[in-house]
């Protein structure tokens, strides 16, 4: 095994003048499914759109197969197998279901995904491929979302607040779906505010507060009391690890 | 275990300031300034005069101009409506036998009260389309007023009211009136943008959706801006008609007054008091240097602005200002520091 | 009879007022930039079918053969530069520069060839026309450029509703991030639309040039056209366009009836209208007014 897939080293983001991410470093392996939990303001979105290429980092990389990618625009991470399912489905309003994966499927890499692919993957779906997606409920334009990235055949794929909006029970069903994904060889970088949901899903977990890693983990070691004020901040000294968190 | 802590900044006292240097010396400088082009007329040539009258009737539109896009962010590019309605106006009250001279005000107040009902229209709509919108106003405006045959139709027709002064007289009564109005004009939009309304315009340029969320009423700002900036326009047609003396929908309403007034703001600096008045200066030189060349001088100053815009997007006194943190008309704040507390 | 032709004349008019405006309208649907100097890139487009198509030994009447594609390349060219320029500044400095364009364009257009009118030469065809009923005359010339509007309307339509970069350019035109994060060069399929408006605006030029004379200062008053067709047809509607250039057309028509010097204004005063009692136009979406 070469080096990870995926690489976040020293990353620092601006917004202006405000810090929204802080010296995170972390990386994915290959086929693992890394969750970064935080609460609402940590950070989380910046960095997903960050590694994205939607933000430029003031200091520190994102390196895909150990090269650093900083410079490219979004459409050139894509190729290189990097997908962003963005927060609130920003799906193309004035498309059909179908149009929205073509598009998806457009500048696609080879790979196991295609639409028909998708229309397994959610069988309710071909019956509906006419339909303009403002027709869609929440959790199947979620679906959409997910599928417009997919077609594209990520190697990496993250998703941005899927259970945003979401009743609990589509979330179950949206997730249901992430062990298909990675039987195909497709790593995902969750990021979510519904720890549970993230943390149930993960290999591992990372957690942001106020920009700054508070704790990593797998999800086995963590008690959900360590995930609790890391995740809230109180008693940060207490489950802060001693160095950096990431290898 | 480390714990990471924000630093404590330490504390220090600020103080806030408008002038980068004494009051007092700029305002005896423009008292001085004042002085001589109030007298300016007797001193130079006579042709000179008109250059200086016409040189004012552009720092008037760019002012204006100025204040609607660089202050309140509304690119209009039918302010030669209220040229020429302004200038309409002051030929329909001399034609009732108005002193021309005193049809100036009330030139500006039909102007502005002609501008409400306007802005009802034009505020549906956004960036862009609000703008070819200001043209369709003007155009249509145009287009009514050339069937008017009181006013001298599509032909045009002279001001009355001036013939038993002489030429030269016509001439220096002109710019004293063009200068005054400048003068008020450019002195108002000063005050105005160090009241409260310049903060309000500030805060919706930074951010116009925080501006509405903190209270600040976005539409009425623009309106008022868009009613003072049509009275502004209206005395500026006002002089424009009676320097000439003679007016015609296709000159007053031309929509080379918007393009002058566009080019000589974003040249000098939009967003800055000085900055059309320093563009109309550059205009004018090109202009005077370029006459015998045709239109040359509009090519190169359009040119010019639009590498402006690109480029140095502050204008050349924004840059000027940025580099020497200087300001003659400051309507902001400076805060300094003056050192730790503790 | 007076009433018919009226409408039938608004409505050959208002085809070409459609060819004109389309190119206005994508380049708002897909990159928000409205372009001030579409009307002068028209008469730009004019010109170069008078003096240029026939230093290459092309009848001015097939002289779009090669202006067309020159300018959907110059389009791209512009927008890949100038344009990106400033739409990476702000919405408010494509107005600034595009306006500065537009008179830029026209006074060196005034200071190559004059103020004096031209014509698109199309020999006889220019006279010809084809006459249904007692005062009817339908020329063949207005006839034709109706049918190339429609015909580009039914091309665009197809196109971007159709084909794999279409659907590109209506992602972009959707939500320009998302579609950067399918893959989208978003500068380049802005490219490509700015292309598309080049082209559909050169024809349309030429059409001009072929239905009545132009001079230098003629853009101006083209532009405004295009864009009441705009506002009354609705915002992003392509359809629309079409629908809103007759109503135009008609409206213009029917000014001139009352009164010659009522024609356009009859059209701004349909437009102000549309503006007060339906700001949206008449197939328009909401979203494109405040």
């Amino acid at each position: 095994m070469s080096g990870p897939l995926l690489q976040v080293d020293a990353l620092t983001v601006h917004h202006g003048q405000l810090c929204a991410i802080d010296d995170v470093s972390f990386s994915i392996d290959e086929g693992e499914i890394l969750a970064v939990i935080g609460a609402n303001g940590a950070g989380k979105s910046t960095l997903l759109r960050t590694i994205a290429g939607l933000h430029h980092p003031t200091s520190g990389s994102v390196l895909l197969d150990g090269q650093v990618i900083n410079a490219l625009p979004p459409n050139r991470r894509v190729a290189l197998g990097v997908s962003l399912v963005p927060e609130g489905r920003r799906l193309f309003s004035s498309m059909t279901l179908e149009e929205n994966l073509q598009v998806g499927a457009y500048h696609a890499n080879p790979g196991p995904f295609d639409i028909k692919r998708v229309y397994e993957l959610f069988d309710w779906m071909p019956s509906r491929r006419k339909q303009s997606v403002w027709q869609l409920s929440g959790g199947e334009q979620q679906a959409v979302a997910i599928g417009r990235a997919l077609v594209a055949n990520p190697r990496v794929l993250l998703l941005d607040e899927l259970s945003l909006g979401l009743a609990p029970i589509v979330i179950e069903k949206i997730y249901a779906l992430v062990p298909d994904i990675i039987a195909q060889g497709v790593s995902i970088l969750i990021v979510e505010q519904d720890v549970s949901q993230g943390v149930s899903a993960a290999d591992r977990v990372h957690c942001l507060l106020e920009g700054r890693t508070s704790m990593t983990g797998t999800p086995a070691e963590l008690t959900s009391e360590e995930i609790d004020r890391a995740y809230f901040g109180a008693g940060l000294s207490s489950t802060m690890p001693e160095s950096g968190a990431a290898s | 275990m480390s714990i990471a802590l924000p630093p404590v900044a330490p504390r220090r006292s600020l103080v806030v300031r408008r002038s980068t240097h004494s009051p007092a010396l700029t305002l005896v400088g423009a008292l001085v300034l004042v002085i001589l082009l109030t007298i300016a007329p007797w001193i130079v040539p006579a042709q000179f005069a008109t250059t200086l009258t016409n040189f004012f009737i552009l720092v008037i539109m760019a002012t204006m101009w100025n204040l609607l896009a660089g202050y309140a962010g509304m690119v209009s590019i039918g302010q030669q409506a209220f040229v020429g309605l302004g200038a309409y106006a002051t030929l329909y009250f001399a034609l009732k036998g108005v002193n021309p001279f005193v049809t100036i005000p009330l030139s500006a107040l039909v102007c502005a009260i002609l501008a409400v009902p306007i802005t009802y229209l034009l505020f549906r709509l956004r960036g862009g389309y609000f703008s070819i919108a200001t043209w369709v106003v003007s155009d249509t405006a145009l287009l009514i007023i050339g069937t008017i045959a009181l006013l001298g139709g599509g032909t045009g027709r002279s001001v009355p009211g001036l013939q038993n002064l002489s030429p030269s007289e016509t001439a220096h009564f002109s710019y004293l009136a063009t200068w005054f109005v400048a003068l008020i004009v450019v002195t108002g939009t000063y005050i105005l943008l160090r009241s409260r309304m310049g903060l309000v315009l500030a805060s919706i340029r930074d951010n116009e959706v925080a501006a509405r969320s903190a209270g600040v009423n976005v539409r009425a700002a623009r309106r008022t801006i868009f009613i003072v900036a049509a009275a502004g326009c209206g005395a500026a047609g006002a002089v424009l008609a009676i320097s000439q003396p003679f007016v015609q929908p296709s000159n007053e309403f031309n929509l080379q007054w918007a393009a002058e007034m566009l080019f000589v703001s974003m040249i000098g600096g939009l967003g800055t008091i000085e900055g059309p008045i320093i563009g109309s200066i550059i205009f004018f030189a090109l202009q005077q240097t370029l006459q015998q060349q045709g239109v040359w001088y509009l090519i190169i100053v359009g040119a010019l602005a639009v590498a402006i815009a690109l480029w140095l997007p502050r204008g050349l006194w924004g840059a000027f200002r940025a580099r020497f943190h200087t300001e003659l008309l400051p309507v902001g704040h400076w805060v300094d520091q003056l050192g730790d507390d503790d | 009879m007076i009433w018919l032709n009226i409408v039938i004349q608004g409505a050959l008019v208002g085809g070409f007022y459609a060819l004109f405006a389309c190119g206005l309208s994508l380049m708002f649907g897909v990159l928000k930039v409205i372009n001030l100097a579409h009307g002068d890139m028209a008469v730009v487009a004019g010109y170069a079918a008078v003096f240029l198509a026939p230093r290459l030994h092309l009848p001015e009447l097939w002289s779009f053969l090669v202006v067309v594609p020159v300018f959907a390349l110059v389009g791209y060219v512009v927008q890949r530069t100038l344009i990106q320029k400033s739409i990476d500044r702000d919405p408010f400095t494509t107005l600034l520069v595009t306006f500065g364009l537009s008179v830029v364009i026209e006074n060196l257009l005034l200071e190559v060839y004059s103020a004096n009118g031209q014509t698109v030469n199309i020999g006889s065809l220019i006279g010809r026309s084809w006459h249904p009923a007692s005062i009817i005359y339908v020329s063949y010339v207005s006839l034709g450029v109706l049918a190339a509007a429609v015909l580009v309307l039914l091309a665009l339509q197809l196109f971007l509703s159709k084909s794999g970069l279409g659907r590109m350019i209506r992602a972009v035109a959707d939500d320009q991030e998302a579609a950067q994060l399918s893959g989208a060069n978003y500068r380049h399929i802005f490219g490509i639309a700015a292309a598309i408006a080049f082209a559909t605006v050169a024809l349309a030029g030429i059409a001009y040039g072929m239905m009545t004379q132009f001079a230098p200062t003629s853009g101006g008053v083209n532009l405004l056209f295009a864009f009441e067709v705009v506002v009354i047809g609705g915002i992003g509607s392509l359809w629309g366009t079409l629908v809103g250039g007759i109503a135009l057309g008609i409206a213009q028509q029917f000014g001139a009836h009352i009164n010659l010097s009522y024609q356009i204004l009859a059209g701004n005063i349909l437009f102000l209208l549309v503006l007060a009692v339906r700001p949206q136009g008449l197939f328009g979406r909401k979203n494109a007014v405040s």
